[in-house]
């Protein structure tokens, strides 16, 4: 046995309790490491050991007095953590951010049409209720249905029956092939609870989740103690789980620096250097989905022309977007929704940069002449006005005037948003590049803020992306999104300049995975389940 | 009749009228506001079709005299009516009672006030009159630089600076007042300690200046050099001849900061996250949650005049001529 492998099982011995401290630095130094590298190794193995116990508090810049507990409207992120505490899904994004089964063992399906979930037997609700098929069905009919106002009822509107086949296996069977099915159900709002004849409690907030519900109280706090009966190992490390509504970003702030919470989201990237030096503290920053976008409709002049949109897309000068608006705190966006979060993120694609001859050419060859107007208020995003300033600066570089337009923040979403032709956008982002597309790119989504319909690109897009929904084959879907994503680059009427980063203060006395999810801010709104103190 | 009772029989009644006077008030300032609550609530889902019909289901499309007259019948009725917010875009009507809103939020507030009440009351008085009893001298001057640099700090600049010196460099207390229903009466007091402290020290110069300047006032009076002229001490004279004339502005002032406490306190609150009645209130303009603004503003009113009420009533008491008036 190779030394360094010798010590990585010891490592993994030391971890899981089969030797002790002591055993574990004696045999490294037997290995021949130095007694200081010995000494720090464990305390690193230790950290990287998840302990059992204390009380984790989370404040969260979300929170609102109309809360609830019924994931069906869960709309901030303060109801989604919640509801990650005390439920689970069929299935979850991983912290790695692969999809994995929760609830559901396994999950299959041969045409994509008909997808068959195993269910894990014996797993318990909080009032001691065994989970089964039942229950998933219930779960399920509380969002679909003529009735459901859940927010989840579009997604759940091909699902044209549900089965179950025993306790423990449920069958959809969708009317329109969709791959992404598994991932639609690790959706948020899509949580399992216990159902008494048919019908889901929605309100209890009793579910199958690490944590038991204590108090919640709407847009202040939510208490959870730890579920002994957790079902899932290796998950749930704290005794007690407080989360707290912080929304001033100071108050947040000054929290985490004085201990008084162990984990903050939001902090404000104008201050997050100067956050970085509090000593009690990490900064933990990821690229998620959300996303800032100036969309161009096609269906106004000038922005039907081709070389027009050309022209603009290369008058923008992107990384300046990313360091001025976002100080620095986010990535390049490429002019299409798909960030390096999503599964099927298209590398390949060639960065577009700022280029004042190509923006001069095309803008030549469109034959516009005047002024162009860009529409924009902070509705859109914070910053959002000084984005369009930047634009108009950089696209005069290329002799193309652009005139901003400030517009009140009151109606913004009514009046300019998809009304005026060329406008400021913010996108949360979905997980899934089906999901994204067919939120705002397809021909068939009223918010498709572009109006790209009608274009060649367009009709090849559409038909793409119908294709990729019933292809169960990744390798195939990889290519068929790579080339989505091309064509929304090349043709698209979005410029997609920057997503911004999710930037969290976490307390030095927390141990985490390596690997930490950026589906949704603080690994996934899974902190809770997922973390520990070291 | 007592001439206290019918004096206070008297001022309630008043006080009533204003109230409707006040209601009044806030109703039309509140169809002043700019925006809309359909709007503000539906967002990127706003269009004019359910903009409409939104401001229908809340009944936003009647005339405001209607409206006006509803809200003060059921105000009347103890029914504070239904938030609008919980109604979103989706449809989902999780709207909730006002009173289930506002009532927690006023408790807290009620304790954060009544605390701070308990130390600055008793401290301003002591110092005001103190320093009324050595007036001109260091102590005098320094109590009154010291109360007096408090007061021209804003709020949140001495929270920070408590916070600074008692939370971060110096952990004693918590920055966050995190507290709920379950809280413990002492855990209570200590977690709500900072924002009290800071609510002490932007009140106390007003009560102590005004209790000292009472005090004062009197004291070039001739029945205090009667009192001297019979040989009463500097001390005597002020506790037993000044002070008790002296009561009606004190009760005022201290009357003003008290209602203070409870209505302008939502910096502080933002700064501790302190869950009372002011952030409330801000969120709901903000939000245009008409129901609770309005609430929280008929609160503040009420606040108002029944401290006001009190200190005209301590005034009255605790001078004769009031008392019996001719």
């Amino acid at each position: 046995m190779r030394k360094s492998d010798f010590i990585k099982a010891q490592e993994r011995r030391y971890q899981a309790g089969a030797i002790d401290r002591r055993q574990f630095i004696t045999s490294v130094i037997g290995a021949g490491l130095a007694v200081p590298t010995a000494l720090g190794l464990a305390s690193s193995v230790e950290a990287a050991t998840p302990n059992r116990g204390g009380l984790f508090r989370w404040g969260m810049g979300h929170g609102s007095t109309t809360d609830t507990l019924d994931s069906a409207n869960s709309e901030n992120g303060f109801t989604l953590a919640n509801g990650y505490c005390f439920s689970n899904h069929l299935t979850e994004v991983d912290n790695t951010g692969q999809l994995v089964p929760e609830l559901a063992e396994s999950f299959e399906s041969d045409d994509a049409k008909t997808w068959v979930f195993n269910l894990r037997k014996g797993v318990e609700f909080h009032n001691g209720k065994t989970m089964t098929s039942a229950d998933v069905i219930a779960s399920f009919q509380h969002h679909m249905g003529e009735e459901s106002k859940s927010a989840a009822k579009g997604l759940l509107s091909a699902v044209e029956s549900m089965t179950a086949d025993g306790d423990n296996r449920v069958i959809f069977k969708l009317a329109t092939a969709n791959a992404d099915f598994p991932f639609i159900v690790s959706d948020y709002h899509l949580s399992i609870r216990p159902s008494v004849d048919g019908v889901a409690d929605y309100n209890s907030g009793i579910g199958t989740g690490g944590y038991i519900l204590e108090s919640f109280e709407p847009g202040v706090r939510s208490k959870l103690k730890r579920n002994p009966n957790y079902w899932k190992e290796g998950r749930a490390h704290f005794d007690e789980v407080e989360l707290l509504s912080i929304i001033d970003v100071t108050a947040r702030q000054n929290a985490i620096m004085n201990g008084d919470v162990d984990v903050i989201d939001r902090v404000d990237p104008k201050t997050v250097a100067l956050l970085s030096r509090a000593p009690v503290l990490d900064i933990m920053e990821l690229t998620g989905t959300l996303h800032y976008t100036f969309p161009m409709r096609l269906n106004v002049a000038p922005f039907d022309n081709y070389d027009l949109r050309m022209a603009l897309k290369y008058a923008i000068k992107r990384q300046e977007l990313v360091d001025k608006i976002l100080l620095g705190h986010g990535a390049l966006g490429n002019d299409h929704p798909i960030s390096t979060a999503n599964r099927f993120h298209n590398s390949a694609l060639e960065q577009r940069e700022f280029d004042a001859e190509k923006a001069a050419y095309h803008y030549k060859k469109s034959g516009h002449s005047g002024a162009i107007q860009l529409s924009t208020s902070d509705a859109a995003f914070a910053g959002a006005v000084d984005a369009a300033q930047l634009i108009a600066a950089s696209a005069a570089e290329a002799g193309i005037t652009v005139e901003v337009v400030r517009e009140p923040k009151d109606g913004y979403w009514s009046n300019v948003w998809n009304k005026k032709g060329w406008s400021a956008c913010y996108w949360g982002g979905r997980p899934t590049e089906d999901w994204m597309f067919s939120a705002a790119y397809t021909d068939d989504t009223e918010w498709n803020d572009t109006a790209w319909k009608d274009t060649e690109a367009s009709t090849k897009f559409n038909a793409i992306v119908r294709d990729a929904r019933a292809e169960l084959d990744n390798t195939k879907r990889a290519e068929m999104y790579a080339e989505c994503q091309r064509l929304l680059n090349d043709d698209g009427g979005t410029i997609c300049p920057m997503f911004a980063n999710y930037i969290n203060a976490v307390s030095k006395k927390i141990g985490h995975d390596d690997k930490v999810a950026a589906n949704w801010d603080t690994d996934g709104g899974k902190a809770a389940e997922r973390w520990w103190f070291a | 009749m007592h001439p206290v009772l019918t004096t206070v029989v008297q001022r309630l009644g008043l006080g009533i009228l204003t109230l409707f006077v006040v209601s009044f008030i806030i109703f039309a300032s509140i169809e002043l506001l700019p925006g809309d609550f359909g709007q503000a609530v539906l967002g990127q889902a706003a269009t004019e079709e359910t903009v409409a019909a939104f401001r229908k289901e809340l009944g936003l499309d009647q005339p405001a005299y209607i409206r006006y007259f509803e809200w003060v019948g059921n105000v009347l009725q103890g029914d504070l009516g239904t938030s609008f917010s919980g109604r979103a875009a989706s449809g989902v009507d999780r709207s909730r009672p006002v009173l289930e809103l506002v009532a927690p939020r006023l408790e807290n507030t009620l304790f954060l006030a009544g605390m701070t009440a308990a130390i600055a009351v008793p401290l301003a008085l002591f110092l005001g009159i103190t320093t009324a009893l050595y007036r001109n001298s260091i102590y005098d001057r320094s109590v009154n630089a010291a109360t007096l640099t408090t007061i021209s700090f804003p709020e949140f600049f001495v929270a920070y600076i408590l916070i600074l010196f008692l939370a971060s460099l110096n952990p004693i207390f918590p920055s966050l007042a995190n507290i709920d229903a379950t809280t413990e009466f002492w855990d209570r007091i200590y977690r709500t300690a900072l924002p009290a402290l800071t609510l002490t020290l932007v009140i106390v110069a007003h009560m102590m200046r005004m209790t000292r300047a009472a005090i004062i006032n009197l004291l070039a009076s001739p029945y205090i050099q009667m009192a001297r002229l019979t040989g009463a001490s500097q001390r005597e004279v002020i506790l037993k001849h000044a002070l008790p004339n002296a009561w009606a502005p004190i009760a005022t002032v201290i009357a003003f900061n008290l209602a203070y406490l409870v209505v302008g306190v939502v910096v502080v609150e933002v700064v501790f996250v302190y869950p009372g009645i002011g952030q409330l209130m801000v969120d709901s303009v903000t939000s245009r949650d008409i129901p609770v603004v309005q609430a929280c503003a008929l609160i503040f009113a009420i606040t108002y005049i029944l401290l006001n009420l009190i200190a005209d009533v301590i005034g009255i008491i605790t001078n004769p001529r009031l008392l019996h008036p001719k």
